[in-house]
């Protein structure tokens, strides 16, 4: 029937995903696995295939290969009752503007058949924190409420997986902190699967983390397993007395990654510490080109975030 | 269904859709019933010809304009993936469009009764307005314009800017309604395959319901016709999914 006998308390599962338009792979072969309880941060440079995956996990796009189920229903044989288990809030965030909040969010609970809509709606306006607003024409709404409303449709049939397709634009600092906040309390009880660029959200709210570059999965852990996998892992602030070429430092190979930051200043990033500074030395003495200074930073998120997309060339 | 239906319904409303469809559409024909040369009042007959004869003309316009917005707004604003995400189906979600841009038609051909009223209250006594052939008419002009709302969704699948699909929608009304039987007046065709051509044509079925006689033959057309053309709109909203 529609419970697949092989669903193991996986409220997300798919696997070998690949999206093929055209010659190019959007996405390549990725397989993810999400228990109940956990927040999925999904990262990404902009083109990487976020947004592609959580389509198809959705329904939206077909996927080229690959099986996803939800909550153990079978997407590709029954669409619409797994439909039924997703709270989806896309990238774009797509809104009827014409239409007013509640009679918007009272249109999506009849496409979900609720009983009870007035009591769903007043449940999700208030866990939004729509309250002030919920009477106004979606048009005039401020973005950060537009992305509530947004979150508000998402949550109203109570589904047990939510995908948010960079859910956090649009809000200011104080608004963000809320909302955070909100994903984190939803997250003890449902599986969440977001999406972001920003790496101090998936440290401030998730308990996994999902790295993806190319259309291909780079890192799958939880936040303390990547840092800790990546421990050792620096980056450093140099700069040269003289003009360096930055193909000069790329070349050398405890470099993971190097961008200039200024007139002779340059980040460096590697995997070991000692070794990348002991080279850095070398080669300004090689060059002749004194160090001028040296600072190192601890590596974060971001840092392996860099190194795991930025493919040495 | 039920629920799209009633978004669409009440965003006719909201977007003055539906107050400026209903209100032109009811400006020229009571203008051109009664008021301008050639009305009802001038010729001395107690027919609506005027209103029938012209009705499906307005109709070409009107229901492209009414259906314009069904997909390609969907499709410009991105909402189509809210609703694609839903547990809906195509089906469901084509059918709510078609049933609200329908009603919507219904609603403007309603107070048209007046005309029909009005008419045969003016007759003479005995004379009177000819009732089967009137009610034949309406019949022909709502499975006509059900016809047209099918056209107009599918040409509104075809792209996200509104003018391209309203100018599509009339072009394909057009099509339907009257160019078979342009077609089979050219000479390579007289005496061959005119007639089958003209019954290819939606003006040859109207125009047989016309005269009062509700033949099974053309009921079957206008309502195959609707259903084809709703059948190539769920393929064309599916084969936007790639």
């Amino acid at each position: 029937m529609l419970i697949n006998p092989n669903f193991a308390g996986m409220s997300v599962s798919a696997q070998h995903l690949t999206k093929i338009y055209g010659s190019q792979k959007a996405v390549d072969n990725v397989s993810l696995d999400v228990r109940p309880g956990e927040i999925l941060g999904f990262l990404g440079p902009n083109g990487a295939g976020k947004s592609t995956t959580m389509k198809m996990l959705t329904g939206f796009l077909p996927a080229t290969e690959g099986a996803i189920q939800i909550a153990g229903i079978d997407m590709m044989r029954h669409p619409l009752e797994g439909r039924r288990h997703i709270g989806y809030l896309p990238e774009s965030n797509p809104l009827y503007f014409d239409m007013y909040v509640r009679e918007y969010l009272a249109f999506v609970a009849g496409v979900y058949g609720l009983k009870n809509a007035d009591r769903a709606i007043n449940q999700v306006v208030e866990m939004t924190g729509l309250g002030p607003e919920q009477h106004k024409i979606i048009r005039q709404l401020s973005k950060g409420y537009k992305q509530r409303v947004g979150l508000a449709q998402a949550l109203i049939h109570d589904p047990a997986v939510l995908i948010l397709d960079e859910p956090t634009t649009g809000f200011d600092p104080i608004q963000l902190a809320d909302i955070r906040s909100l994903i984190k309390t939803l997250g003890r009880s449902k599986t969440i699967i977001f999406s972001t660029h920003i790496m101090q959200e998936v440290q401030a709210v998730c308990n996994r983390v999902m790295i993806i570059n190319n259309g291909r999965l780079v890192a799958d852990d939880t936040v303390e397993g990547l840092s800790a996998r990546m421990k050792g892992a620096v980056s450093v602030q140099i700069s040269f007395d003289q003009a360096m070429p930055l193909s000069d430092i790329q070349q050398l190979a405890e470099v993971e990654s190097v961008a200039s930051t200024g007139s002779n200043a340059f980040m460096v990033s590697g995997l070991d510490a000692a070794a990348l500074k002991k080279a850095l030395f070398q080669l300004a003495v090689q060059l002749n080109n004194p160090i001028m200074s040296l600072q190192e930073e601890k590596a974060d998120l971001e840092h392996i975030f860099k190194s795991l997309t930025q493919a040495k060339s | 269904m039920w629920s799209i239906f009633k978004k669409e319904w009440s965003q006719f409303f909201s977007s003055l859709t539906g107050y400026v469809s209903i209100g032109v559409f009811l400006l020229v024909m009571g203008l051109n019933v009664f008021v301008f040369e050639g009305n009802v009042l001038e010729s001395g007959y107690a027919t609506l010809d005027v209103f029938f004869s012209l009705s499906p003309w307005i109709m070409i316009l009107m229901v492209p304009a009414i259906t314009m917005r069904s997909f390609s707004e969907e499709y410009q604003t991105g909402t189509i993936e809210m609703l694609a995400t839903k547990p809906l189906s195509d089906t469901q979600i084509i059918l709510g469009k078609y049933f609200a841009a329908g009603a919507l038609l219904l609603f403007a051909l309603l107070p048209t009764l007046i005309y029909f009223l009005a008419v045969s209250a003016l007759s003479l006594e005995g004379a009177g307005i000819d009732t089967g052939a009137t009610w034949g008419s309406y019949i022909g002009l709502v499975l006509l314009g059900l016809m047209f709302c099918a056209v107009g969704l599918w040409s509104s699948t075809f792209s996200s800017n509104q003018i391209v699909a309203f100018l599509i929608g009339v072009f394909l009304c057009y099509l339907v309604y009257d160019a078979f039987f342009r077609i089979s007046t050219l000479s390579i065709f007289t005496g061959k395959a005119d007639y089958w051509i003209q019954l290819l044509g939606a003006g040859a079925h109207y125009d047989a319901l016309s005269r009062g006689v509700i033949d099974s033959r053309d009921l079957v057309y206008f309502l195959t016709g609707s259903a084809l053309f709703l059948l190539l709109t769920r393929m064309s909203v599916e084969g936007k999914k790639w």
